[in-house]
């Protein structure tokens, strides 16, 4: 054995997956009491998915299969896409995306540590070009329908494609980014849009909540020193920042900085997914950088491009750039250019 | 208070420092033999002069210094030479190295001593006693005092650090030296002083060792030396941590101390140096931390040579589920081979193990690039990078990320959720490029005489064709003048003119041949052509 002959107590690769998944947790429960039981359903189904995909995966690698099942990071792929996703969807919509993110994204890249790419978000990515129509019927927060989505129902709907006796329409809704999208190209203003009943005090009703719970959830990872503040940080100012210089110039065609903040993946997206160690930088400056591109990207995407959201390929973009980013931020090694007396 | 910097990184390892700091340094009987290795220090090893059978008294030399960088060492006690061969030696590589094997007379009888007052004595012939007396650096590295106290071209030095960190967890020596032997540390740190003549003298001591820095203040009243305690974190007692913390400055990369106007020793070291030079006592024992698994963890005063079974002993031996000893600290510390092994002035503290102090490390996971490495790393390397050029045998991209600037301090290891033994591969790569560096080197010289060589025949093909040419030449001209002159003159006697002119002219080739040839030393010296 060589040196050092003593580890860090209890540090683990399955510690740092399991804690994540816990900061997860409140946002999933407020997910549940505005939304409805769905989402149980849906991240159950990507939690076993990810793990058929990833113990098939590993056998035909000729990995040890229980030894890296364990360390939990398959599950936190599944989480996160089925986070992404609408939770009324059919269940071949989760498999798929998780079987892709899990097979292609992180095993043919290399497996845990060499993917290249966020598996969650290549699945999100692949959804939302293959089944645009199945990944814009969000629920409707339950104070708003009158046929609230039960448990039974949502798995009636999970496994049939159809609901008994409701109309799907009345019970899911696109989501406010989408909505606001949809009332501007109708010529609405901002204020005109926001008056509809799915917006909340400053995001989506339920929805503002949820993503207050990414942000709690976030806060925790920080002080666990999970993540550092540099990705977050950079990525939830520039879209402030940004979505300020909009509204700055016109409140009528834009939103507010805080509404794309309490918006769609944004916290989600600026806390458990951007962060993700594998698929982003290393270097502080680097993810100074690569949060603020992400930021910028995600505003282009969601104001002026085709999505209504744009955390996925904001990220996915941003992903690409950043063995380059490593590269040309390299921080100053002890004993290299030190100031000459 | 001085203003104290930080350096980057750093961890806070379990410090065990309890387990061994309460009890008094303590003395060793005297051991029946000891084995003294040769090569205690940096550089090359001591030279033997003298021979099995040979009667030797304690602190006799027993190994000259061979050459600048090398230290002399000396008979731990008086007795009798019985070996000089290969033997096992406390060594990471394990493998055994040249030692003086002394059978104790049990008189420990000593050489008359031979004290110097360095303040009239002459710099040089102060630095040639520490020498002769053996002192190296206590800290770890071994590396010859006198070298380091020669300021050489370097004027001006700035700051004098004596190191008193002792940063490692486990390991108690340097702080119950402090504690108990303060003043004579001080009396060696005014040795120095007056060798090195600095701006200031700085003590960094980690503040875990609260007595250590009372002592050490306590004695340092009256002088102008400063006693800071500086924050526990590891690796503060790396010697260019300890000096950015104590003066904010970097030590650049590739260069010494010295380079900046620092120069840095242990406090061990100084106790040594007072002992040698007030005293005339060569470095023939030193204060040992024995802990971990042993039945009575302490400090011990050990002749050097000691065997390392005898020592552990004296701690009451091992506990029963030992599985393995350490040799240092945990931290940057090695595997013992041998228990056989004697005692050298490198080691500090001698650790037996057990699966519950050091449970193995569990298998490795893939990197998730988390970077935690990274910011425990002490010279702010990105040392994810470098695990991933050093895995793939890039070696070239290794060297850029600067992976020569490693220290090995093990921070990375510690904190990697992986468990991936980052250091290994680091060691792994750094002796791969090492060796092919030597193998460019090897390749160009070969190269190069080769290239003579073909240059060398070219030119001589050359000269031989010239040469033929001439000889044509001139019996061609012979035979012409022969014939225009026709019966006028003998022809026998134009024949032997022209073989005249031939042989002048052959003479006259070969000098400037030898002329050349000698311009060519590589040629000469060059016993592996190629073929």
């Amino acid at each position: 054995m060589s040196s050092p002959h003593i580890l860090t107590p209890g540090s683990k690769v399955s510690t740092i997956m399991l804690l994540v998944l816990a900061a997860l947790v409140p946002a999933i429960a407020t997910y549940y009491f505005f939304f409805g039981p769905a989402i149980l359903v849906n991240l159950t189904l990507a939690s076993a998915t990810a793990l058929a995909a990833e113990a098939m995966m590993l056998k035909l690698r000729d990995y040890p299969v229980k030894f890296f099942l364990a360390d939990g990071s398959a599950i936190l792929t599944g989480w996160l896409l089925a986070l992404s996703i609408t939770p009324l969807a059919p269940w071949w919509l989760i498999v798929v995306g998780t079987g892709f993110a899990i097979i292609v994204a992180k095993h043919l890249y290399g497996g845990l540590g060499n993917n290249l790419f966020n598996p969650a978000m290549v699945g999100f990515a692949v959804l939302m070009i293959s089944f645009p129509a199945y990944m814009t019927h969000w629920p409707t927060p339950l104070m708003l329908t009158q046929h609230p989505v039960g448990l039974a129902e949502a798995l009636q709907y999970y496994f049939s494609g159809t609901l008994q006796g409701v109309n799907l329409d009345a019970v899911t809704m696109a989501t406010p980014l989408d909505t606001l999208k949809t009332g501007l190209n109708l010529q609405h203003t901002v204020g005109e849009v926001k008056h509809m009943p799915i917006y909340g005090n400053f995001g989506g009703k339920g929805g503002e909540v949820v993503a207050t719970m990414y942000l709690l959830g976030g806060l925790f990872l920080l002080r666990q020193r999970i993540i550092s503040w540099h990705t977050p940080v950079s990525f939830l100012a520039t879209l402030a920042l940004v979505a300020a210089i909009f509204y700055g110039i016109d409140p009528n065609r834009y939103a507010s900085p805080m509404f794309h903040l309490f918006t769609g993946g944004a916290m989600l997206g600026a806390f458990f997914i951007a962060t993700d160690y594998v698929t982003g930088p290393t270097t502080p400056k680097g993810k100074l950088i690569f949060g603020t591109g992400v930021g910028i990207l995600e505003y282009m995407i969601r104001v002026f491009g085709g999505y209504p959201d744009g955390v996925a390929f904001s990220i996915l973009i941003m992903n690409a750039a950043v063995p380059l980013i490593d590269a040309y931020t390299q921080p100053r090694v002890f004993g290299h250019n030190t100031k000459t007396e | 208070m001085r203003k104290l910097h930080k350096f980057h990184g750093g961890v806070h390892p379990p410090q065990h420092k309890t387990e061994s700091s309460c009890l008094p340094i303590a003395a060793m009987p005297l051991p029946k033999r000891v084995i003294v290795p040769l090569r205690q220090h940096i550089g090359a090893p001591a030279k033997v002069h003298l021979k099995v059978g040979d009667h030797v008294l304690k602190g006799e030399l027993i190994g000259v210094a061979d050459g600048y960088i090398s230290a002399a060492v000396h008979a731990p006690t008086s007795g009798t030479v019985s070996a000089v061969d290969l033997h096992a030696v406390p060594h990471p590589s394990g493998l055994p190295d040249l030692c003086i094997t002394i059978d104790a007379d049990g008189e420990d009888r000593w050489i008359e001593h031979q004290p110097i007052d360095y303040r009239t004595a002459a710099p040089d012939a102060v630095r040639t006693a520490l020498r002769d007396a053996g002192i190296v650096g206590l800290g770890g590295a071994v590396f010859p005092t006198y070298v380091k106290l020669n300021p050489g071209r370097q004027t001006g030095i700035k700051t004098l650090v004596l190191n008193g960190a002792e940063c490692e967890p486990w390991i108690t020596s340097d702080d119950l030296l402090m504690r108990e032997r303060a003043a004579e540390i001080v009396e060696g740190i005014r040795i120095m002083a007056h060798l090195m003549q600095p701006e200031e003298v700085l003590i960094g001591i980690e503040d875990n060792k609260p007595e250590a820095i009372a002592a050490m203040r306590a004695a340092c009243q009256g002088t102008n030396f400063e006693v800071a305690a500086v924050p526990t974190l590891y690796p503060g007692g790396g010697e260019k941590q300890l000096i950015k913390v104590l003066t904010g400055k970097e030590v650049p990369s590739g260069q010494r101390p010295i380079n900046i106007g620092v120069v840095c020793s242990n406090t061990a070291t100084a106790y040594t140096v007072h002992r040698a030079i007030n005293h005339g006592e060569p470095v023939i024992s030193r204060i040992v931390t024995v802990t971990g698994n042993v039945q009575k963890p302490q400090n011990f005063e050990v002749l050097i040579g000691t065997p390392i079974e005898e020592i552990v002993r004296r701690a009451g031996g091992a506990i029963a589920d030992t599985s393995h000893y350490i040799v240092g600290g945990p931290m940057m510390g090695f595997d013992l081979t041998n228990l056989d092994a004697p005692l050298t002035k490198a080691v500090n503290c001698i650790i037996a193990a057990s699966s519950a102090l050091f449970p193995p490390a569990p298998p490795a996971m893939p990197c998730i690039r988390c970077g935690q490495c990274a910011q425990a790393c002490p010279c702010n390397l990105q040392p994810q990078e470098l695990y991933w050029f050093s895995q793939s045998r890039n070696f070239d991209k290794a060297r850029a990320y600067n992976l020569f600037d490693c220290i090995e301090c093990g921070c990375c290891s510690y904190v990697c959720p992986s468990h991936i033994p980052l250091v290994s591969f680091y060691r792994f790569a750094k002796s791969e490029i090492n060796m092919q560096d030597r193998e460019k080197i090897a390749a160009d010289q070969a190269k190069e005489h080769f290239e003579f060589k073909k240059q060398r025949e070219e030119r001589e093909k050359q000269e031989k064709a010239a040469r033929m040419a001439e000889k044509a030449a001139a019996a061609a001209a012979a035979k012409a003048a022969a014939a225009a002159s026709g019966e006028a003159e003998d022809p026998e006697a134009a024949a032997k003119k022209a073989a005249i002119q031939a042989a002048v002219e052959r003479a006259k080739a070969k000098k400037a041949e030898t002329a050349a040839a000698t311009n060519e030393p590589a040629e000469t010296a060059n016993t592996t052509e190629p073929s």
